[in-house]
């Protein structure tokens, strides 16, 4: 019997591995299976979950040591990609289901922003139980500046890498042997694909030492930097190394395949190529300098916290004796101590006691009317912008100037007398005669107006420091009523 | 020195214990608070009287100090007494247990980061700062530290009893911000649960903030008087009486040995 229990834990701990592993890809089916539901898009053309891990490859691309990728920005990089599936399809859409996807990859709708997925799992003596495996996918953290930014998950990296249960190490070297291979072969689209693979390993290096040295600033303690953090950095070092080889190594490889290459397809891959590996030489330099600042960062922070005075008293290590303790316990239990320190940390609250005036003044004030529509839209008083430029002497001036009683005149002698009488005149002076230009005779006499300023061109031409144009002839014609009249004018 | 208690007495006992209901009056900015805080400390008499003040409203006097004026602590079931259920009153009804263990644990963050060793705790002149980043970020790697520890044991929780589930992995599992539609911090995220618990203990007297920038503080003598002689105290008597024996220092190999110690001068 206690063998048959062994026997079963053995396999079911493989099965729950792999339930897990599987569980993390049910969100992006999910994706699929739902989007026949969402009625503001025709959804039957667009792949949800090849969108939903290109989402996942472009948030992971886009992480680096201080924050993750702007969601706006993943957003914009998605858009080529869903644009491909419906290039038809209007542009506001392809944003549209671009972030749709990242909010379910976020799982936005959820208290929890995460993925819960049931499996079931024997215990020591054998009886069944159902476990609960909560993970995400992305996961929003805030950044420095206080916005918040997206993080891929170690769940969602290793469902995107494939790599479901494998060892980060031993993945790495197969790899390696497989980019070195595929190159002498000339199977470049398979080198890509490695030399990605590794440098997401190299993200997920530059995660975990990011983590390690944020524990560091906080508490020297809280972080073994006696074993687990110099292998650490060992190991990463390693890596860094055997990576430059061999990407120095793919470089030399590709450049000649490029240049050599003579179908257009495969130059192109290996220009891609060429550009992948310098991304990822590039990122392995930046982990190396962290690197080299960690050992620094750690000293430095030891300094810091362990030379601050001497012990006075002996008092509780709240993080060590309370926190952490608090921490292991399970959520109903945790309560208890939690609480009660609430209760003797928060202090005194002191009961409000209404005053008499001030009671009444609370009753009698009227209440806040709140309208569900918010504030009313304050209807602006429009005030006519003053567009009068000549003021009213100045045309009292130009009308003295175009007096019938003048006679016919030339607009050369006009603009000079109005010079003398003000600056501005002359502009209004030629504007009216301009304007007098083929005067309509009809308009004047339908608006009723009794004389008619008209200007002939005799091809004189004007010489004026402000004007430029013809020397018009100016003159005031009469205009009388009636039918017999016009024909006359005319 | 001891002599007869006289009305006035209790009068001047009384206003003293007033003082310490206002948790931004401060002995060194007030004279006559100065001046009852002096006749405590030097009149045993007046002393006890300003105790048993406090006794009969329900308070017990934590410290009477230049620095921190009088600390008083409600007793249980008084009326000056904040309830956790009050505080964490905006929660739904089916996350009501995990949420007041959330907000719980943040005020223990908070304290704890505040006074990272045992020693900041007992020295009066340390002044800690904290912020919302620092206290979530220092209870996530907590967390990490937890989960890392129970890797590989069978260790995701029950999915039919979820009060079992450990303290850490509800933490880790709420977000630690969300993106809201306004740009601040959601409520519900572990990042907006201790921005409450430090803001509540500015209003308490307790952190004050520094710098423009917003979201950092500085502790108080008070918060430290309170948290030494009475919140962890009752934290650590609970977790005893829960059978938890929490470890005496945790990585106390990083202090330098008792022999190398530089000698008082």
């Amino acid at each position: 019997m206690v063998a048959d229990v062994g026997a079963l834990r053995a396999v079911d701990e493989g099965v729950a591995r792999r339930l897990k592993a599987l569980a993390c890809t049910a969100p992006l089916h999910d994706l699929d299976a739902r989007k026949s539901r969402l009625d503001w898009v025709d959804a039957s053309r667009y792949q949800m979950a090849e969108i939903a891990l290109q989402a996942i490859d472009q948030v992971t691309l886009a992480m680096d040591f201080d924050h993750g990728a702007d969601q706006a920005e993943i957003v914009k990089r998605l858009r080529p990609f869903v644009a491909a599936q419906a290039p038809d399809a209007p542009p506001g859409e392809h944003e549209r289901v671009a972030q749709w996807v990242i909010e379910n990859l976020i799982n936005v709708g959820s208290l929890d922003r995460g993925f819960q997925a049931d499996y079931g799992t024997f215990t020591e003596d054998g009886r069944y139980v159902r476990r609960r495996f909560d993970f995400k996918l992305l996961v929003e953290v805030a950044g420095p500046d206080g916005e918040v930014y997206l993080r891929a998950s170690d769940e969602a990296i290793n469902v995107l890498v494939g790599a479901l249960d494998t060892d980060v190490e031993s993945a790495q070297v197969a790899a390696e042997v497989k980019l070195e291979n595929l190159i002498s072969r000339g199977r470049l689209g398979d080198a890509r694909l490695a030399a990605e693979q590794a440098r997401y390993r190299t993200v997920q290096y530059a995660e975990a030492l990011r983590q390690k040295l944020d524990a560091t600033r906080r508490d020297v303690r809280s972080v073994d930097w006696l074993t687990a953090v110099p292998e650490l950095l060992d190991e990463a070092l390693t890596h860094i190394e055997s990576r430059y080889r061999a990407e120095t190594a793919i470089l030399a490889n590709i450049a000649d395949a490029r240049d050599e290459a003579t179908e257009p397809e495969r130059r192109r891959q290996a220009a891609e190529l060429v550009e992948v590996v310098s991304d990822c030489i590039q990122r392995h330099t930046q982990l190396q300098a962290r690197l080299q600042e960690a050992g620094a960062t750690f000293r430095a922070e030891q300094d810091r916290q362990q030379f601050s005075g001497r012990p006075k008293r002996a008092a509780i290590d709240v993080f060590g004796q309370l926190l952490r303790p608090c921490l292991a316990l399970d959520t109903a239990t945790a309560t208890g101590p939690a609480a009660a320190f609430f209760t003797a940390g928060a202090g005194v609250r002191v009961p409000s006691v209404p005053s008499l005036t001030g009671l009444v003044e609370t009753l009698l004030t009227p209440p806040v009317e709140r309208d569900p529509l918010g504030e009313p839209v304050v209807e602006p008083d429009l005030a006519p912008v003053s567009v009068e430029r000549f003021g009213d002497a100045l045309w009292e001036a130009a009308n003295r100037l175009l007096d019938p009683g003048r006679g016919t005149q030339r607009l050369s002698r006009l603009l000079a007398e109005a010079r003398e009488i003000d600056p501005e005149l002359p502009t209004l002076v030629a504007l009216r005669v301009a304007h007098a230009v083929g005067a309509s005779v009809g308009t004047a006499r339908n608006q009723g107006d009794e004389t008619l300023l008209l200007a002939f061109d005799d091809g004189t031409v004007l010489h004026d420091p402000e004007f430029g144009g013809a020397d018009l002839l100016v003159t005031t014609a009469g205009v009388r009523g009636g039918e017999a009249d016009v024909e006359e004018v005319a | 020195m001891s002599r007869e208690i006289q009305p006035h007495d209790v009068e001047a006992a009384a206003r003293l214990v007033a003082h310490g209901m206002r948790p931004k009056a401060l002995p060194s900015r007030d004279a006559g608070y100065a001046e009852l805080v002096r006749r405590y400390r030097d009149d045993d008499a007046f002393a006890d009287t300003v105790q048993r003040v406090a006794s009969g409203l329900g308070l017990v006097v934590l410290a009477v100090g230049p620095q921190s004026g009088i600390v008083l602590a409600a007793v249980e079931e008084s009326v000056f007494e904040i309830r956790m259920d009050e505080y964490a009153r905006r929660t739904v009804l089916q996350n009501r247990q995990t949420d007041k263990m959330l907000h719980g644990l943040a005020h223990l963050a908070a304290a704890a980061l505040a006074f990272p060793r045992p020693d900041d705790l007992g020295d009066d002149s340390y002044v800690g700062r904290v912020s919302v980043d620092q206290v979530d970020g220092a209870v996530r790697e907590a967390c990490r530290v937890l989960e890392e520890r129970t890797a590989g044991v069978e260790a995701d929780p029950l999915s039919d009893a979820p009060q079992l589930e450990a303290a850490w992995r509800a933490w880790l599992r709420r977000p630690e911000a969300t993106a809201t539609k306004d740009g601040r911090v959601g409520e519900a995220t572990t990042r907006g649960i201790v921005g409450k618990a430090l803001r509540f203990l500015a209003d308490q007297g307790f952190l004050v903030p520094v710098g423009t920038e917003g979201g950092v503080y500085r502790t108080t003598p008070r918060y430290q008087v309170q948290v030494r002689e009475l919140a962890a105290q009752r934290a650590f008597d609970e977790l005893l009486s829960l059978g938890v024996l929490p470890a005496a220092t945790a990585g106390g190999a990083l202090r330098a040995p008792t022999g190398l110690e530089a000698p008082d001068v």
